[in-house]
């Protein structure tokens, strides 16, 4: 085995880890503690993104264009929840589903409208743009350095948000127990307000960190939301903590499985069946991952306590 | 009323002919929209350029929209033959989109020209007298790429393409012609939810110690592809070469993007906005002037679609019934062609050269790709000897 490849590959591992953990955080809890199926929680990530690129082309500056981008996808976040979100948590998923894919439709047909179809380059700054030698030998690209140090530190400051404070006592006991804080006389609807405007903040942020490795297009936000259902599933609803393990769980798999499977399956198959098979097999790896738990701990790795 | 329904029956023909009516499908909506809007671009001003009128009747052109999906391709090619009656159908983008609709077209008899799908089933068995290209077969443009990697004197390649009919096409079409080794190949995931983060196989090809990575990456991923591989830091390491991935659609955007690593890099093509003939010259300079942007080679392909329909209608003088007419004139490929003089192969793709093509800054600083050699020369596809015609 060739070590600097499998410690790279681990790094890259950690890096789409971190990125699916604040797409997923944002969706647990707004599943958890609203039990709101948000299928637009994407287009929220498409947003942030879009909304980088137009800061970052009008300040120069790739770090304002990311300070003015996340507060004004939160604003978006909690412009939707108060127009349109609100109204739907009384009724049943499959109206949720309904409703939020019809959201996904807006939201593309609007930023269409506003930026066109051809999508969004965001340019980094030259600091960012080169490598960084981490370890002897073990030559990484800074700006996924950026995203892995950026998402390793949200999930610090999370969790201490919602071990520490009280409004991070809520979220806990909104997630256990909604019914109850709400007879307990605590503001649900404002809760419900801020958590979500917070999840759009994160889901935006995982939006314009991905962006200037991709680029922001329309629809990016419909190809990873699946994943991030994937991950909440996994790591137990409404577990932040479940939310994160699962993440950096499924990013090591689906980026092991990219790089060494068809490798392994060199050894059982033809080279070339080996070379089909491994990219449809290595895209199933995470799905197989989430069946497996369904089967044995169908309330996922870390549940919320109370359910 | 009565007059006038006495005088549409007595002049019906005569209306029926002054017009040439033109059907162009191609994508408008969806991501891949932005290649449509190009072609119809050229489309446009090829129309204007030739005065809006071919051998003395007035053009009209239809633009209809496949949105990137082969059902609906074949929708709107059925109402251009059966609703809009039109004389030809011509665009195409997308070879699984082509071969679903060939048959709505050329079973009513019309003329069908792709500019710029080039499926191998057309090429070879489902040849037709009244189908024509203006592009390429599929597969010549990566055979053209295998032969100038060997003219390089390349020793080992890693290849990556989306893992789908195209991708594995070019794939099979650099391997079929490079005599080097191929050192590690990745068909990533494509389509709905198709991969865009190459950040493993990106180290994998780093490790692999090849001397050149050979990618096909239409659209969206072939900018996304050409950043990680600068922020890889793999320019210098391991060349780059590709094929329709680096093109005048992706390349204003990495350029803002700053993505300096395509710079230099390697593709091969039938055609560059600089090559060297009159016909170009005026295509590029007038598209610039009317769009502010270099064309794509879809704009090309789609320029040359007009022409070769004004070439056949003048031929007949307008006279559009007369189809063996117009079908021997576009056989010749007597029009002036952006890339120069061709000859069509009886399979009625062209016989073409190949040439490679580099990422050049041009005197205004703007990023475009200039012509280096001729790699294949008058290459015909593989298929043709299939087509019994």
């Amino acid at each position: 085995m060739d070590w600097v490849l499998f410690v790279t590959q681990l790094l890259n591992g950690l890096q789409l880890g971190v990125l699916l953990f604040l797409l997923a955080s944002g969706l647990t809890l707004i599943f958890g503690i609203m039990d709101f199926v948000n299928l637009a929680h994407g287009s929220l990530y498409m947003i942030g993104a879009y909304f980088c690129g137009t800061f970052t082309d009008i300040t120069d500056s790739f770090l304002y264009g990311i300070i003015l981008a996340i507060p004004a996808t939160a604003v978006v976040g909690v412009i939707v929840e108060i127009i349109i979100i609100r109204r739907l948590y009384s009724q049943n998923h499959l109206d949720h589903v309904l409703a939020t894919f019809g959201l996904i439709l807006c939201f593309d047909a609007l930023v269409h409208f506003a930026w066109g179809p051809e999508g969004m380059a965001i340019p980094l700054p030259a600091i960012l743009d080169g490598q960084i030698e981490i370890f002897p030998d073990i030559v990484f690209p800074t700006f996924r350095l950026l995203i892995i140090t950026t998402g390793l530190t949200l999930a610090i400051i999370l969790y201490l948000v919602i071990t520490r404070t009280r409004s991070g006592m809520l979220i806990r006991a909104g997630a256990s127990n909604r019914t109850m804080i709400g007879a307990l006389g605590i503001d649900i609807k404002t809760l419900f307000t801020l958590v979500f405007g917070a999840g759009a903040a994160m889901a935006g942020l995982a939006g314009m960190m991905i962006s200037p490795i991709t680029e922001a297009s329309i629809g990016m936000g419909n190809d990873i939301i699946i994943v991030a259902f994937v991950v909440i599933i996994i790591g137990g609803i409404g577990s932040v903590k479940g939310a994160f393990i699962a993440a950096i769980l499924v990013g090591f798999i689906d980026t092991m499985g990219r790089s060494f499977l068809d490798t392994f399956l060199k050894l059982l198959l033809t080279a070339e069946s080996a070379e089909t098979a491994a990219p449809a097999l290595s895209a199933m790896l995470i799905y197989i991952l989430m069946a497996t738990i369904l089967i044995f701990r169908p309330q996922g790795l870390f549940p919320p306590r109370g359910r | 009323m009565l007059l006038a329904t006495a005088g549409m029956l007595a002049i019906g023909p005569a209306v029926a002919a002054d017009k040439v009516k033109i059907g162009f499908v191609t994508t408008i909506t969806t991501p891949a929209g932005v290649i449509g809007k190009d072609m119809v671009d050229a489309v446009n001003l090829a129309v204007k350029d030739i005065g809006g009128k071919m051998g003395g009747l007035e053009v009209d052109l239809i633009i209809e929209d496949d949105g990137f999906k082969p059902a609906i391709g074949k929708q709107k090619t059925d109402k251009l033959v059966k609703q809009n009656n039109v004389d030809f159908v011509a665009g195409f983008i997308w070879s699984h989109v082509l071969l679903a609709s060939q048959k709505s077209a050329l079973d009513a008899g019309k003329f069908l020209i792709s500019s710029n799908a080039g499926p191998s089933q057309i090429a070879g068995k489902l040849c037709h007298k009244n189908f024509f290209s203006t592009s390429w077969q599929n597969d010549q443009t990566p055979m053209a790429m295998g032969q100038l990697l060997n003219q390089k004197g390349l020793k080992s390649l890693y290849i990556m393409a989306p893992n789908y009919a195209a991708g594995k096409d070019m794939s099979a079409g650099v391997e079929r012609v490079f005599k080097g080794k191929i050192v590690g190949k990745d068909l990533t995931k494509w389509g709905k939810g198709a991969q865009l983060d190459f950040s493993a196989e990106l180290a994998k090809a780093k490790a692999s110690g090849a001397e050149g990575i050979f990618v096909f990456y239409p659209g969206k991923a072939g900018g996304a592809f050409i950043k990680q591989y600068a922020q890889a830091g793999l320019q210098g390491k391991i060349p780059l070469y590709s094929v329709f991935t680096v093109d005048s659609i992706a390349l204003p955007k990495l350029q803002k993007a700053k993505m300096n690593g395509v710079m230099g890099s390697m593709m091969t093509q039938f055609w560059a906005p600089d090559l060297d003939n009159a016909q170009n010259k005026k295509f590029v300079s007038g598209f610039k002037k009317a769009y502010g942007r270099y064309p794509s080679f879809y704009a090309a392909q789609s320029y040359d679609t007009i022409f070769l329909i004004k070439s056949a209608v003048e031929a007949v003088n307008g006279n559009l019934s007369d189809m063996n007419g117009m079908r021997a004139a576009m056989k010749k490929a007597n029009f002036p062609s952006v890339r120069g003089k061709f000859s069509y192969g009886n399979n009625h793709f062209p016989i073409q050269n190949f040439y490679s093509r580099e990422v050049v800054s041009d005197a205004d600083g703007v990023w475009t790709t200039a012509v280096r050699k001729v790699v294949l020369e008058n290459h015909q596809d593989t298929y043709a000897k299939n087509c019994k015609m």
